[in-house]
């Protein structure tokens, strides 16, 4: 990662990023740029250098967060209306990491509306579009943060995973995207989706820069009381030697380049020496069931908090306190918002809690057990990110299941806690880029980071 | 598992959305679908089997009771709403 100094300055280097912003507007990357403050911070950071005081380890480097971390003093929307008016008062604890470190916020990038969706195409700013193909989706939900990557306009962003929301995009935009640890980086600050379930991570270029990144902000804090205490930093990787690959993923549910890509994987990893043993992992094929009930129950409970009375949009059409909380909810949720609210509701209400809530719950267990079993035979798991590359824009907005089973391969990371490095693999005979994750038992992040840099 | 229009205002109400019978009628079919196929989690055996809420692996973490400072103060927080007095957030009547 390029770094600030006497001869690049960082007020260049933020300079460079917003021309490249401009220039590639058409994206739709960023729904907001704050450029004169970046500026402003970049010429504090070269006085800094110019002084010869220090600067830490990200001095004036461009970076630009997903639009559901929250900035003090700038419009925190998580891309849905219900919050476009939301100004945030408190730095997200990532946020105040990196800017420690010098780091320097360019913008806030697109997403889908909190977070809901595979495609960046339910975002109240519409659609980012995809860095290799115009027509084609940014992936998602943090569309906005892999494309900026992509076209090189930061050096990285940040992000976050509920059920692959890092990875896919990552992978649609050939970029690397880490979901950590459950637990390993500081959720304060950033728009709660589904709280068993959310991880924040981070976009970039190389595995390198996700070491520099882990090291920044993978410590426990005390604002988010579910911080595991410090590991990253501390552990050493454990050296690789053998690769699980999971037959039950081997179908044609997935299309046939990115199977050819995990395949010839495979083979240069033997003629590199590593062993290769195939898993099966028959629960997994229940994974995305599991977490479209879990998730929508935990986002139904957690976006019960918008009713337009404390903070964000509230309707002007009310005449009482009911009708104020339903005609805000109602106008400001996105229908993909409302559809998994609604699910939610369903499947925690009595009469249906136990045919789906704890039944997911119990799935839940199996899952995990069965990654833990898994992870006896093998060092890391490859599996693809996602059953196919970037889909056409449009293709699949109108049919949710559709959308949902583009996560059959990344939501059970999520429910199992573990941690999910997506590396690029190559295109498709049309250009696309494929990405493949690399898993590893929990507080194993460091085990993931070096074995991308061994075969990058 | 079929959701039914009553289900429909049902949940609705429950998610506090005013919904109009067209915006219900258009999320049927999606609702409806979606159930299905989390539906299909029955046939996985999970006899005997605990519930896992939450993969923190730890239990719950205690602070000393006392006042600290918080990042925004009353004044900042007070700000975010539409209309606010004395202190107070104003909202339209309740009764």
């Amino acid at each position: 990662m390029k770094t600030a100094n006497k001869t690049i300055t960082a007020t260049q280097l933020v300079k460079d990023a917003l021309k490249k912003a401009e220039l590639f507007k058409d994206y739709n990357i960023f729904t907001a740029l704050y450029g004169d403050k970046a500026l402003a911070r970049a010429a504090e950071i070269d006085a800094k250098i110019a002084a010869g005081e220090p600067v830490g380890r990200l001095a004036g480097v461009p970076f630009a967060a997903k639009d559901n971390y929250l900035v003090k003093d700038t419009l925190t929307t998580a891309s849905a209306n219900i919050l476009k008016p939301f100004v945030a008062p408190v730095d997200a604890t990532i946020i105040s990491q990196l800017e420690a470190e010098g780091a320097i916020m360019i913008g806030k990038v697109n997403l889908d509306a909190f977070a809901h969706g595979s495609s960046t195409e339910t975002s109240c700013f519409g659609p980012t579009l995809n860095a290799y193909d115009k027509t084609r989706v940014a992936g998602g939900s943090s569309g906005g943060s892999a494309v900026a990557v992509a076209l090189d306009v930061v050096e990285f962003t940040t992000g976050s995973d509920t059920g692959g929301s890092i990875r896919q995009p990552a992978s649609f935009n050939g970029v690397y995207g880490l979901k950590p640890t459950y637990g390993a980086t500081s959720r304060y600050g950033v728009v709660s989706m589904a709280s068993s379930l959310d991880t924040d991570g981070f976009f970039t270029k190389s595995a390198e820069d996700l070491d520099l990144l882990m090291q920044i902000c993978a410590h426990q804090d005390k604002k988010d009381l579910t911080t595991l205490p410090d590991f990253y930093t501390e552990s050493t990787a454990k050296k690789v030697k053998t690769i699980g690959i999971v037959k039950d993923f081997d179908n044609d549910a997935v299309n046939p380049e990115i199977r050819a890509a995990l395949a010839k994987k495979c083979e240069d990893l033997k003629a590199k020496g590593y062993d290769i043993v195939e898993l099966s992992m028959p629960t997994l094929k229940y994974a995305l069931a599991v977490y479209y009930i879990i998730q929508p129950a935990e986002v139904a409970s957690n976006l019960s908090r918008y009713d337009g009375v404390r903070y964000g949009f509230r309707s002007e059409n009310s005449k009482d306190l009911d009708s104020l909380y339903g005609n805000t909810r109602n106008e400001g949720f996105m229908k993909e918002n409302k559809r998994r609210i609604m699910i939610g509701n369903f499947v925690l209400s009595s009469g249906f809690y136990d045919a789906y809530f704890l039944k997911a719950a119990k799935a839940r267990t199996l899952i995990i057990e069965e990654y833990a079993k898994a992870f006896e035979k093998c060092d890391v798991i490859m599996t693809p990110v996602s059953p196919n590359p970037a889909f056409k824009i449009g293709e699949k907005l109108g049919d949710p299941i559709a959308m949902y089973l583009e996560d059959m391969m990344s939501v059970s990371i999520n429910l199992a806690g573990i941690p999910g490095l997506a590396v690029p693999a190559g295109k498709t005979a049309e250009g696309l880029p494929i990405g493949l994750q690399i898993l590893a038992p929990r507080r194993e992040d460091k085990t993931l980071i070096e074995f991308a840099k061994e075969i990058a | 598992m079929d959701i039914t229009r009553e289900d429909l205002k049902h949940l609705a109400d429950l998610s506090n959305f005013s919904m109009s019978d067209e915006e219900l009628t258009s999320l049927q079919g999606d609702l409806q679908g979606i159930v299905k196929y989390i539906s299909e989690l029955s046939e996985l055996n999970t006899d005997g089997v605990e519930p896992t809420y939450q993969v923190f692996e730890m239990e719950n973490t205690w602070r000393a009771d006392e006042i600290l400072p918080m990042d925004a103060d009353r004044e900042a927080l007070l700000n975010l709403t539409v209309e606010a007095k004395d202190n107070q957030i104003k909202v339209p009547k309740v009764l």
